[in-house]
């Protein structure tokens, strides 16, 4: 597949609902692995990663799975096309920034990709729309189980799969979803949620991984331990700990349209005026506001089969992603324009939300 | 041989510092040593100290003669603390050492649980006694002494599943050194 039909695509996963997606947006998985016999990325020279993607990218091409596939070497890819990838997260921003001997091969659905020398040989990733974090571990493991077979994987049985870091040690799995929670954002119990799941073992993140700020209310949280428990077990507890954060976010969305129900209100129809009205807009405010429009969705104020479009949306309207569409390069005051272009068009049908539930309530309790 | 600096008392620190390539070197006394940060190696640049060389280079100080690294990739201990990370899958058996301690910090555990790699025949007794035919692998006493103490920490943490895991290790364990 050519990369351009790539990016006409939107992914799969960023169109078709899952369980629980008015919360969950995205489950993903990665593995990590590595080769017998080989430094790893980051201490190998140049020769040795060729070596690695020269082994790798026939048997990963082959795979049933992953039949016309998007598979290039980094060097080959433009910085635009590289941050086109990384705002789908379909690659790490550290892989972006890598050169010769590095590569990326995805199916054509996007709901799997397989980064090489990263930071270990192989991070492969599943997927998925809505809290589906086992049907995602479950697509990866068919195609790690095919690999194995192929590739010389360097494991040990005390230590599990060896990684370049020991962080990700055993099962090389990280696990995690993207949560939509605005409710607990502005209930202000989010630090209190964050420090929670600390505790037990979690990581709460941004939007794009390791110290990137938490826009548009999306967190995503993802296990920290990989050795001592099974993937199993793992993808259970998270499960059993996302479980509880819907419902808390539920819960603290309740509470608002109860205590404060002008603050939501105001909160939602300020969004849907600058969205609609903007001619001139940035990513932070853009992302912050579409979140609010979703929370309409998810409360009924808006109608439900604007979801889609402001899930695309987020995508469609960061940085890589408007240059493509404009096929140029664009200052950031000409992007901000182009945002507020293409996001005014896509709501054009929309209409002012709908708060006649809130009223009637109000009226109820009177 | 008398300090460098003090030039009375006997010199019982020995530092070597490379700089761009040129090797220092530097006698002290206990109480130079203490007086000029030696002891502290973040905040120390011997090139500070000798007259003469007052080129300020911040460079690490360098142990590096007899230092142990990976037959395999060549992979140093210093490398290790300088990114966290290894050099290739062998240095998991030459950086062994304190390595389970550092695990039992970052996961809570030392032996992998999960999938295996079809190509891998399993060892049934793995959970059990991970390093059945490690030559160097820790007496049943060390390992003993070292799974109460995670087992009184799991207890600690309220983390009751896992304490009934390692007091069930440790009961085995014991039963099974009574045997021999």
């Amino acid at each position: 597949m050519r990369f351009s039909t790539l990016l006409k695509k939107p992914a799969e996963w960023m169109r078709s609902p899952g369980p629980q997606s008015d919360i969950v947006m995205t489950s993903r998985v990665r593995l990590a692995r590595n080769l017998v016999g080989h430094p790893f990325p980051g201490w190998a020279r140049k020769e040795d990663r060729s070596v690695i993607m020269e082994e790798v990218r026939p048997p990963l091409e082959e795979l049933s799975e992953m039949k016309d596939s998007f598979s290039e070497e980094m060097t080959k890819l433009t910085a635009l096309e590289k941050q086109v990838l990384v705002e789908r997260h379909l690659i790490s921003r550290e892989h972006a920034a890598k050169g010769p001997g590095c590569g990326t091969v995805m199916n054509r659905s996007q709901t799997i990709s397989v980064m090489v020398n990263e930071e270990d040989h192989l991070r492969m990733q599943a997927i998925r729309p809505g809290l589906q974090l086992m049907s995602a571990y479950r697509s990866l493991d068919q195609i790690d189980s095919s690999l194995e077979k192929e590739l010389p994987y360097a494991f040990d049985h005390q230590y599990g799969y060896l990684t370049a870091c020991p962080t990700n040690l055993g099962t090389g799995m990280r696990a995690s979803a993207m949560l939509h929670l605005p409710g607990l954002v502005l209930g202000e119990q989010i630090n209190q949620t964050i420090q929670g799941a600390n505790k037990i073992g979690l990581a709460v993140r941004g939007l794009y991984g390791e110290g990137t700020e938490a826009l548009a209310n999306l967190f995503q949280i993802s296990n920290q331990n990989t050795l001592g428990t099974d993937e199993g077990e793992i993808i259970e507890h998270l499960d059993r700990v996302i479980t509880q954060m819907i419902e808390n976010e539920k819960n603290a969305r309740m509470k608002i349209l109860e205590d404060k129900p002008t603050m939501m209100q105001d909160q939602i129809g300020r969004a849907y005026a600058v969205l609609k009205y903007a001619h001139i807009i940035t990513s932070k405010e853009a992302l912050n506001y579409l979140s609010m429009i979703r929370l309409g969705c998810d409360l009924g104020f808006v109608p439900e089969e604007e979801r889609e479009t402001i899930n695309v949306l987020l995508t469609e309207i960061q940085p890589a992603h408007l240059q493509i569409s404009a096929k140029r390069k664009l200052s950031p005051e000409e992007r901000d324009i182009l945002r507020a272009d293409i996001i005014r068009t896509s709501l054009n049908r929309l209409t002012p939300p709908d708060f006649s539930t809130i009223l009637t309530e109000r009226d109820d309790d009177e | 041989m008398n300090c460098d600096v003090c030039q009375k008392e006997k010199a019982t620190v020995f530092f070597s510092q490379v700089v761009d390539g040129n090797l220092q070197k530097v006698n002290l006394c206990k109480c130079c040593a203490d007086d000029k940060g030696v002891t502290d190696p973040t905040g120390f640049a011997l090139a500070d100290m000798l007259e003469g060389m007052g080129e300020e280079t911040a460079t690490e100080t360098a142990v590096a003669t007899d230092e142990l690294s990976c037959p395999s990739c060549g992979f140093s201990q210093t490398d290790f603390k300088k990114t966290g990370r290894f050099g290739c899958a062998d240095c998991y058996h030459v950086f062994d050492e304190g390595l389970d301690g550092l695990l039992e910090a970052m996961h809570k555990h030392t032996q992998h649980r999960g999938k295996v790699p079809s190509t891998f025949p399993d060892l049934p007794e793995a959970e059990i006694n991970p390093l059945p035919e490690e030559p160097m692998a820790p007496s049943p006493l060390d390992k003993l002494s070292e799974l109460k103490v995670s087992l009184s920490k799991s207890v600690e943490d309220e983390d009751y599943e896992e304490a009934a895991r390692l007091r069930d290790q440790i009961s085995q364990l014991e039963s099974q050194m009574g045997d021999s």
